[in-house]
């Protein structure tokens, strides 16, 4: 079977795009980083890759809102080839800034706004997952990094409701391994109803604030250290792959069912 | 253009008019005075460029200003309090309306920040055969415009100024505005760094030469084969191997000046500025991690500080310096994708005047791009002189020559300036992940301190000669005069030498990726810097003169004071009770320059670009680590190590042993984290202060030889440094009296190291119940400059300096520091910390909080004790590693730390209490008995560490 080709998008300001392709190289894909102005001027297709990744970042370093200014540059040149993509049923997934993105375009409903503390923050939650997607196809609950100043899910009521109906929440912060661990509490940023990540399209659209790719090594984790000890102690082997890969390699493998 | 602007779950666009007209009673509107960086407005206009398809003609613009509505029962003069800490002057405007008056005048009419500036194409001669005073005048005040006012310091003395008159008298004519301008800025002490290079007693080839790089090129030369240097102090930052086909490069700048007056402008420049010397390293290296480190005064004093005698110019308190340098870094690292895992504070009553801001930066570059190494570059004669990134403005003039001398009420608000990280991130994502390694240039470098001509001189010596057409730059506005052009240090942009037949295709790359590139001219070999404005040649002076023309002066010191000096008397703080050293400890866990600062390490991304092993906070309880270590490739387990140590409190002491215990330290920080100090290089920054004193320079060049004594011994070669030599404020207290403040000499230690497995880093945090706990290392009584006499000193309104400053044994450090490494990299240990500031006792609470577990340590266990008790716990002597074992791998520890000077002092408890035992019962005894040991309650530990900055 054919590696699926993922398109990450870069430019303006996103940074989070080589590490978004070491996982999905990882995961056994075939990840190439494109500069949106390459897909505007006609240079890269969208229609040639089955997965497109909006990576986190800073674009436009969130100057007229996060997410705001790529979306509409995506919006004025990229709408057609991009709702061509949705429809023909390939996955997207936006990460961090690029939920924002997602949000912005209209891709996903809501919007994420300024965390509660008002500040930028670093450090990693737990994640529970509900719903149904592609993307997180037997994940019960993992731990995952955040790090964001704007990611604090908001969304009208009734909005919310029909959200809630069809299954389109995707993940809430819970308090699980690592806020116990750190002693830490659950939603970091004041999220309505803990929503860490949305989907949309049977679940094929998927925006995380949490970074899946961020996760890709056991020595990635805050409690590695720790845990390195114990696996040592109890003679055994720690495992090298860490938490956030398997989202990777769930879209893999349903673009290479579908 | 509003639904574009605006997000319709967040926000309502109100268009001409501010509709909100009640539930409020005062009106706060605060935008950019003309010409500062503008992002969010920059934004806007690419945003509506792009949904219109159209481009915006000159003059046209879209800008940016902030309303805060407040409302409550609120005087004039409360809202104008409001309003002065929500804005600095120096950047922004600030307008206050109240209900009645918004109401009476019906709106707020818009204020464009637009720059006008009368065309002004003026290059003046100045007439420098003028008697000395005059000369010197010009020097240091600068040149005069026609109306009589000066332009701003030249910081050059009288000896520069008439070498300068001396070499055009040669030319039968007087040097242009521009050529006075640009030779000031090379021949900076920014730039040039003459104290490091000018002749000292007897080091005839200066400080620099004599102990820095000596050292480095011994240490080389001994290391033969297994020396890890490829290129040290050449280039913008120093690197060293990291694999055969990599290789990472290191560089801290500081960036104090600026940020006394704007914190947040002079902060981000700084990091965003450090940032572009791994980009202009070698051909371009990537920035793969930052550090930080703030000097600061307590932000709780308020005592209010003038650079007038007027009162007018006030300076802003140490809390919004440091809510502002934090926030810098904040936007810049964060905005430009990379991690900040690694920094420190530090606080001293003497940083009152002017802060320290480190920023630095570690990069990472394969050792060939494209077909070439990627260490050489070469700008070649015929190539273009191409700036890429941000525009020119009148921002940034005079940065190089102000922050050469100390701040006072002269030092020019132009030099500050906002940064704007995500043009340069734009710029760097083309040049170090595209251009680079399509071998589009052949040269480049940073655009930073004295502009375009600096980094086009600078560049210019790789081929002997330039020629600069100044009507080709890119200007922010029309109207600046041609020598500010040239000597702006407007932000994000680089230098580079680009042959003629690959200009196009350069050039289309850059337009691609919305980066603007420019030919400003070409490189010759002409041996000369000319310069042309409007046709006319208004500079032309031989690279020799500018680069090598500056007369060496002789520096001369006095000896400053060792510690041993017998003059100096020793007084002893009264003995502390054992019953309050419970207390005591917990007081000094929560003192600023101990305690946590959580809230600046989850403020900055640490984990961008996936390369996080070793985080900047550890354990369960999250205590800030003195080390970080990266993985920076996803195809190697290679990790890179980095930290780093200051102890400015040693300096007035014992200059030497300050610099000696620096080294240790940063190095030890890097050693317990799991360095391999065989494969660990540093850089070094000294911060000094009033560097024209004899015995300033005295204390100097003790620190210098201390360099070069240590550096030596633990085969550790420096790699790059950067130096700022004048940190005095002058000013005036709230009386109108004057003031001096001088910072205490500073020596900032940074260590860069490789570690052939970044899963083998250790962390500080006790790991388990049980595990034995032990000092590597001696425990002397040596207390002076410590932690613990500060703490006593502001106890009994006392200063206990005395002359007791650690040492360093770094033959005998080094020899554990090797064995200590076999012992990670047989994964013996489970956890390690350099005992630092605060000596055993505040290191023992940190690993505790750090896993959440208490110990039961015995302090007679510990290896040659101390006289008193209290100063065996708060000791600061250098050398030591307080580390964990399982108790089953006590065999193999001791036999792999065989000879050293090793102590069992306890072990690991579950109960949750950190109980030190074995203190001698006499002050116990003395004082009618109470508890003899230490017993701190694991919460109340946790509590004393996070509360300091927990409102922050």
């Amino acid at each position: 079977m054919a590696a699926p080709r993922i398109l990450i998008f870069s430019g303006y300001g996103l940074n989070c795009e080589e590490e978004t392709a070491a996982a999905f190289e990882l995961a056994g894909g075939r990840a190439e980083i494109v500069h949106v102005n390459d897909l505007i001027d006609g240079g890269k297709k969208m229609k040639n890759y089955q997965i497109l990744a909006f990576p986190g970042g800073f674009s436009y370093g969130d100057d007229t809102g996060s997410g705001k200014a790529y979306a509409n540059k995506v919006r004025n040149h990229l709408e057609d080839d991009l709702q061509r993509f949705v429809d023909h049923g390939g996955l997207v997934i936006g990460i961090c800034n690029g939920f924002q993105i997602l949000t912005n375009l209209g891709l996903l409903p809501g919007a994420l706004t300024f965390n509660k503390g008002a500040r930028y923050i670093d450090r990693w939650v737990d994640i529970e997952i509900e719903g149904r997607s592609p993307w997180l196809s037997g994940i019960k609950r993992i731990s995952l990094p955040i790090a964001h100043g704007e990611g604090k899910f908001v969304l009208e009521a009734e909005e919310l409701d029909e959200l809630r109906s069809k299954g389109q929440i995707a993940a809430r912060y819970v308090k699980g391994e690592i806020c116990r661990y750190h002693d830490l509490e659950a939603n970091p940023n004041g999220s309505l109803e803990d929503i860490a990540g949305i989907t949309a399209q049977e679940g094929r659209i998927l925006g995380l604030m949490p970074h899946p790719e961020r996760a890709l090594w056991t020595s990635m984790s805050p409690d590695y250290q720790f845990l390195k000890e114990k696996s040592g102690r109890q003679g055994k082997k720690l495992a090298k792959i860490g938490p956030g890969l398997n989202i990777f390699q769930n879209a893999i493998k349903f673009s290479q069912k579908s | 253009i509003a639904a574009v602007l605006t997000n319709p779950h967040l926000e309502r666009p109100h268009i001409g008019k501010i509709a909100v007209n009640t539930g409020w009673n005062w009106l706060i509107e605060i935008g950019f005075l003309p010409g500062v960086t503008d992002n969010v407005g920059a934004t806007a206009r690419e945003t509506i460029e792009d949904l219109l398809k159209i481009k915006f003609k000159p003059g046209e613009a879209a800008y940016y200003s902030q309303i805060f509505l407040l409302t409550g029962n609120l005087a004039k003069k409360d809202a104008e309090t409001v309003g002065a800490a929500l804005y600095n002057p120096l950047i922004q405007r600030l307008r206050l309306k109240s209900r009645a008056e918004f109401i009476k005048e019906g709106d707020l009419p818009i204020i464009v920040p637009k720059v006008t500036l009368a065309p002004d194409d003026t290059v003046i001669e100045v007439n420098l055969s003028v008697p000395d005073l005059e000369l010197a005048r010009i020097g240091k005040q600068g040149i005069r415009d026609a109306d009589g006012t000066s332009r701003g310091p030249l910081a050059l003395d009288l000896e520069y100024m008439k070498s300068i008159r001396d070499y055009f008298r040669g030319k039968r004519r007087n040097p242009t505005d521009i050529e006075l301008e640009s030779i000031a800025q090379t021949w900076s002490e920014h730039c040039k760094h003459t104290i490091f290079a000018d002749p000292i007693d007897d080091a005839s080839k200066g400080l620099f030469k004599t102990y820095i790089k000596a050292a480095t090129n011994r240490i080389r030369r001994k290391k033969g084969k297994k020396d890890i240097c490829v290129s040290v102090f050449s280039d913008n930052a120093g690197a060293i191997s990291f694999d055969d086909k990599y290789l990472v490069t290191h560089k801290v700048e500081t960036h104090n000046s600026p940020s006394a007056l704007d914190p947040f402008g002079g902060s981000i420049t700084g990091i965003v500025g450090v940032n572009r010397d791994a980009i202009g390293f070698g051909l371009g290296a990537k920035p793969i991690a930052n550090v930080y480190g703030f000097c600061l005064a307590d932000p709780k004093d308020v005592r209010p500080l003038y650079r007038d005698k007027e009162l007018r110019q006030k300076m802003l308190p140490p809390r919004r310096i440091m809510d502002g340098v934090i926030e810098g870094v904040n936007v810049g690292g964060n905005c430009s994708g990379i991690p900040t895992p690694h920094g420190f504070v530090y606080f001293h009553d003497r940083f009152r005047g002017k802060p320290l801001v480190f920023v630095g930066t570690v990069g990472l570059i394969p050792r060939k791009a494209g077909k070439r190494l990627s260490t050489k570059k070469a700008a070649r004669p015929g190539d273009y002189i191409v700036i890429v990134g941000g525009r020119v403005g009148q921002d940034g003039i005079h940065g190089a020559t102000f922050s050469s001398e100390g701040m006072d009420a002269g030092s020019p608000a132009t030099a500050v300036q906002i940064g704007d990280p995500i043009t340069q991130k734009k710029l760097s994502d083309a040049i170090v992940k595209e251009a680079r390694d399509l071998d589009l240039y052949d040269s480049i470098t940073d655009n930073g301190a004295g502009g375009m001509s600096c980094s086009i001189a600078e560049m210019a010596k790789e081929c002997n000669g330039c020629e600069v057409d100044l009507d080709k730059a890119p200007l922010k506005y029309p109207g600046l005069p041609p020598w500010k052009i040239w000597i702006s240090e407007s932000q994000e942009r680089m230098t580079l030498a680009v042959p003629p037949k690959k200009w196009r295709a350069f050039k289309s790359l850059m337009e691609r990726r919305g980066v603007e590139a420019t030919v400003v001219g070409r490189f010759t070999s002409k041996g000369t810097c000319v310069v042309r404005h409007r046709g006319k040649v208004i500079m032309n002076v031989s690279l020799e003169f500018l680069h090598n023309g500056l007369p060496k002066r002789k520096l001369v010191t006095s000896a400053p004071l060792v510690s041993g000096d017998p003059s100096r008397k020793q007084v002893r703080p009264p003995e502390q009770k054992a019953s309050d050293l419970t207390r005591t400890l917990k007081t000094v866990l929560g003192r600023l320059n101990i305690a946590s600062f959580e809230f600046i390490s989850t403020q900055y991304d640490h984990e961008v670009q996936a390369n996080s092993v070793l985080k900047p906070l550890q354990g369960r309880g999250r205590v800030n680590g003195d080390a970080a270590v990266i993985r920076p490739l996803f195809s190697s387990p290679r990790g890179v190590v980095i930290s780093s140590a200051l102890f400015p409190s040693y300096s007035e002491i014992d200059s030497y042993k300050m610099a000696a215990a620096s080294i240790d330290q940063a190095i030890r920080g890097a050693v317990a984290a799991g360095g391999d100090i065989r494969n660990m290089a540093i850089l070094d920054n000294f911060c000094w202060c009033s560097s024209n004193d004899p015995l300033r320079l005295g204390q100097l060049k003790r620190a210098a030889e201390a360099c070069y004594d240590y550096s030596l011994i633990y085969g550790t070669p420096f790699i790059s440094g950067k130096d700022s030599m004048f940190n005095d404020f002058k000013g005036f207290d709230e009386k109108g009296d004057p003031l001096l403040i001088s910072i205490p000499p500073v020596l900032l230690i940074s260590v860069l190291g490789i570690m052939k497995d970044a899963e083998k880093a250790v962390s500080l945090d006790f790991k388990f119940a049980g595990d034995l706990i032990y000092v590597l290392g001696e425990t002397r009584e040596e207390l002076s400059g410590s932690e613990y006499f500060a703490y006593l000193g502001e106890k009994y309104g006392k200063e206990y300096l005395g002359t007791s400053v650690p040492g360093v044994d770094a033959a005998d450090n080094r020899k554990h520091y090797v064995q200590f490494g076999k012992c990670i990299d047989k994964g013996i240990i489970a956890s390690a910390v350099a005992v630092g500031r605060g000596g055993l006792a505040v290191t023992l609470a940190k690993a505790a909080i750090g896993g959440m577990l208490g110990a039961e340590i015995s302090l007679q266990k510990i290896s040659r004790r101390a006289s008193r008790d209290d100063f065996s716990l708060f000791a600061e002597s250098s050398g030591r590693i307080l580390l964990s074992i399982d108790p089953r791998k006590k065999k193999e520890f001791e036999k792999n730390t065989a000879g050293r000077p090793l102590a069992l002092i306890g072990h690991v408890t579950e109960k949750p209490e950190l109980v030190i035992r074995g203190l001698r019962r006499r002050g116990a005894r003395s004082r009618g008995g109470g508890n003899s040991e230490v017993r701190l309650k694991l919460t109340d530990a946790l509590a004393a560490y996070k509360s300091t900055f927990k409102a922050h």
